[in-house]
């Protein structure tokens, strides 16, 4: 399957399977405009070096695109053995040592920019079956004692996807798996534009009090809420059709070994790393100056601002919500409680009796509050927390298309200055040296023609992505919203409906009383 | 700002039935003497109470009659019934609670301030409901004074007060101060000596089985419902917190409405507005509760120890009379001063036994009555619980309905 191949071909269908672990070449048209994935300065040299020469690889022949790839191959092999592979081809799956998780892979990623027709049509051919993958998370089991105590989670799945070497499996995993995984699919997708679903926080207060042992209502509490969202990481993962297929993503649901990702402790060197890439980032974002020509953008981009807000607000109320609930639930319990005293010291027997019943109602009525505080917390809460997550991450992925804008505005800039560099040579009278300066500037100006060419190709390239992941993103948004809150609106159902049977119980009671 | 939509007296009270509304009390509709609170007018920091009075009886001037009247006044007229050793024997009706609008105030001040900062949807909505919230404490403190006054009127010995004749008639100011520091003072101290006098009389034992049995079963009962209204009142509290976050809620899921460009914006709307009416159904339920339960457990907290005071006085006048009967065997001893001891012991017998006749019924009248209006309380709240709960799920079950057809 084509995930490693370098240009996404808007309407190009057709794919082959990789035989002897070669990259997969999609069939580029004629006119798609070149796009390596936008590139780090790392690897900028390589990806130069293999962009002039992608060029050949728009024919049709798929024999011929192979051969070539070979070749390709070949160069950076090296580099590409440390990377992840992609494909499904069990070949090149080196498992990434944590390290390379930093150093840019961007050159071979396998994320392709597939139109969303090829999307479909890659599964199919893939496998021949629509998207059938069910995954679970279960079983928080604690291992260890004290500080270096972790709680590992069995994660199942089950499909029927011939993507998968067998249809029911099940592997034991740890929180840092998680975040380790996401890390990884961060650093492959997040700079050419995908939306990567963000991994669930970091909790050093409750991860504490969990290895401390503390057995309580609220370390439960998070145990469970954490399970959950590592469930949704995990579904909202693999239902991205580029994600899915990703190796890191398959051995993680597969392997029964994982290697340790180390990076993803906060106090590591690449945690540090990572939070000075984070200020960097900051400070960069208010310095680019975008001119956007694009109105779709600006649109989109306050749309997702105003979500955010909206968002973050509705969160809070239905925080706060759960919390009176909560409250409420334990008041009822002390009023049951203190009716049931009452009932007991009231010296007519039939109002005695009607007080304990009072009493009765009130308790499983608190019962009743606490389930629901509950269905508020993790359906309505976690789904609101969830997306104000991921719109970062969209967000995120806007600003890597600025980013991509600025270096190619820098290389034109760049580029532009060489020429009048150039220029100038022209007009100076050192004969001997003139040559020599003439041909290196000359030499320059071609490298910085490529650059620009290929900064406006990236840029082209991510916009595009962009619109696509946007779009399959609004679509899930809409999905999710809808479904998770008719489910909670049944629970509020079901709640009433136990409400009027327990008021309907003791009705009769309290006319009894005589 | 806020007296403006509050001083129409007349507006506010018509939803309601103009009978006494004895929510707490059960009371025989007595056509001889009628007492309510036809009106109330909320001004700055007091509250006039309109009384009306339908009588046949002929010490009144009138059949029919008004007067304005404030809470201090009130609280005059019972202090008068206390304060009354003709009336040691009867449970005398508990003063209703001084009207308290501080917090609903500061409330609403607050609010005001606020208005820069919200949203004039936000802005109109809040005020909407702490409006509300001040017409509700101010309809249960007429009922509270109104109940009072009822209860009084019932009474067939306290009917027939002279106090409360004035109180009824007078059409003038019935110039009663508040009491001042000395006063209140003096109320303070007498309270402590009536509560240390009161465990020492609690403490001996009554030949009386009844009033044993009372005694022992008051303490107790009185105790347990403190613990019950208080902890009503925290149930009921965070019931209010919820909606109110159901509110927040309702108005945040408008704005994604109106801001969401994809078919989300439709959903989001609809499901606000369910938010919004389940939300008004949640504050009513609270309310209910507020009314039926909260309010009969605290009138009851109010009313036992009435009935407690009732038993105090008796012991007291036990006490007072087995003292009576030592000085006068002391002084037939002496012989001296013998038909003072007499007299003396005689008067004191008379009393306590007095008081121990009347206190009887009034006690055995305490329990019907408080039976009666627990039943009634707890029915309705029931009724009410399910009212709400039906209404509530209709609700959801119509707009989940209409949210699947649409999916």
């Amino acid at each position: 399957m084509a995930d490693t191949a370098r240009d996404p071909p808007p309407d190009r269908t057709d794919f082959h399977e990789v035989e002897d672990g070669e990259d997969l070449f999609p069939e580029p048209s004629a006119e798609t405009p070149e796009s390596q994935p936008a590139s780090l300065s790392a690897v900028d040299i390589s990806t130069n070096a293999n962009g002039p020469k992608q060029d050949s690889f728009f024919d049709d022949d798929n024999e011929d695109l192979f051969a070539e790839a070979t070749e390709e191959v070949s160069l950076d092999s090296p580099e590409r053995d440390v990377l992840l592979s992609d494909g499904p081809s069990p070949a090149i799956t080196p498992i990434t040592p944590p390290t390379s998780v930093i150093t840019p892979r961007i050159g071979h990623t396998h994320d392709d920019m597939f139109t969303h027709s090829s999307f479909d049509e890659i599964e199919e051919e893939e496998s021949g079956d629509s998207f059938d993958i069910h995954i679970s998370v279960s079983d928080p089991e604690k291992i260890g004692d004290g500080m270096n105590a972790y709680m590992a989670y069995k994660v199942t799945t089950k499909t029927s996807m011939s993507l998968f070497k067998q249809r029911d499996f099940a592997v034991k995993r740890r929180f840092s798996d998680f975040l380790g995984l996401h890390s990884k699919l961060a650093s492959k997708y997040l700079h050419i534009g995908y939306i990567v679903p963000p991994a669930p926080e970091k909790s050093i207060v409750g991860m504490t009090k969990v290895k401390v042992g503390k057995e309580d209502q609220s370390s439960n509490e998070f145990v469970e809420k954490r399970r959950s969202a590592l469930e949704r990481y995990l579904m909202r993962t693999v239902k991205h059709p580029i994600l899915l297929k990703d190796p890191d993503v398959l051995q993680f649901l597969e392997s029964t070994e994982l290697p340790r990702a180390v990076n993803t402790q906060a106090l590591s060197s690449a945690g540090i790393l990572r939070m000075v890439n984070k200020a960097a980032d900051a400070v960069n974002k208010m310095t680019i100056k975008m001119n956007e020509s694009d109105a779709w953008f600006e649109e989109k981009q306050q749309h997702f601002e105003n979500l955010d807000l909206q968002l973050k607000k509705l969160h809070a109320s239905v925080e706060s919500l759960v919390c009176h609930r909560k409250e409420l639930s334990v008041n009822t319990a002390q009023f049951a409680k203190s009716a049931a005293m009452l009932g007991n010291s009231e010296d007519h027997t039939a109002l005695s009796r009607a007080l304990s019943q009072l009493a009765e109602v009130e308790e499983k009525i608190d019962q009743l509050h606490q389930d629901q505080a509950n269905a508020d917390l993790y359906l309505f809460s976690e789904l609101l927390g969830d997306y104000v997550r991921l719109i970062g991450a969209v967000k995120g992925v806007f600003d890597h298309r600025m980013k991509t804008w600025q270096k190619w505005q820098d290389s034109q800039m760049l580029l532009q200055k060489k020429r009048e560099a150039e220029a100038k040579l022209q007009f100076t009278n050192k004969p001997d040296k003139l040559q020599q300066a003439k041909d290196e500037i000359k030499e320059e100006i071609e490298e910085l023609e490529g650059k620009v060419q290929q900064g406006e190709r990236d840029f082209e390239q991510i916009s595009k992505t962009i619109r696509k992941e946007v779009s399959r993103f609004e679509k899930e948004r809409v999905k999710d919203f809808k479904m998770i809150i008719v489910k909670y609106l049944e629970s509020l159902v079901q709640t009433q409906q136990q409400l009027i049977k327990y008021w309907e119980a003791f009705l009769p009671e309290a006319k009894a009383i005589s | 700002m806020m007296q403006e939509g509050l001083d129409d007296g007349p507006d506010f009270l018509s939803e309601e039935d103009r009978g006494p509304r004895a929510v707490n009390v059960d009371l025989e509709m007595d056509a001889t003497l009628q007492v309510d609170i036809s009106d109330a007018l909320s001004e700055r920091d007091k509250v006039k109470f309109t009384v009306h009075t339908k009588s046949t009886l002929p010490n009144f001037k009138q059949n029919e009659f008004s007067v304005v009247r404030q809470h201090e006044e009130f609280i005059w007229l019972h202090d008068s019934f206390v304060e009354n050793e003709d009336y040691a024997g009867y449970i005398i009706p508990p003063a209703p609670p001084r009207p308290d609008f501080d917090a609903s105030r500061e409330k609403l001040q607050k609010l005001g301030e606020g208005e820069g900062s919200m949203t004039k949807e936000e802005f109109t909505k809040m005020k909407q409901e702490l409006e509300a919230e001040y017409l509700a404490i101010f309809k249960k403190t007429v009922a509270m004074h109104e109940v009072f006054l009822c209860r009084v009127a019932a009474h067939p010995i306290l009917r027939k007060d002279l106090n409360f004749h004035v109180f009824l008639e007078y059409n003038q100011d019935l110039s009663v101060r508040g009491k001042n520091k000395k006063e209140k003072l003096e109320d303070f101290f007498k309270n402590v000596v009536k509560s240390a006098d009161g465990v020492l009389v609690a403490g001996v034992k009554d030949v009386d089985d009844f009033f044993e049995h009372e005694k022992t079963f008051l303490l107790e009962y009185h105790n347990r419902v403190k613990d019950a209204s208080a902890k009503c009142d925290r149930m009921i509290r965070s019931h209010k917190n919820a909606s109110d976050d159901m509110n927040r809620i309702a108005s945040s899921l408008y704005t994604l409405g109106t801001q969401d460009s994809t078919d989300l914006c439709k959903f989001f709307l609809k499901v606000s507005e369910l938010f919004e009416k389940t939300r008004k159904i949640e504050a009513r339920v609270a309310a209910d509760e507020d009314l039926k339960l909260a309010d009969l457990l605290k009138y009851y907290l109010r009313e036992s120890q009435a009935a407690k005071d009732l038993l105090y006085r008796r012991s007291r006048g036990l006490v007072d009379y087995e003292n009576a009967n030592k000085a006068l065997d002391k002084a037939r001893a002496k012989n001296r001063d013998v038909l003072q001891a007499e007299t003396n012991q005689q008067l004191c017998c008379h009393k306590f036994e007095k008081i121990s006749e009347s206190a009887k019924q009034e006690l055995i009248d305490f329990k019907t009555r408080r039976v009666a209006a627990f039943r009634k309380n707890l029915v309705e709240l029931a009724e009410l619980e399910l009212k709400h709960a039906k209404g509530n799920l209709q609700l959801l079950q119509s707009c989940v309905g209409v949210l699947k057809g649409n999916t």
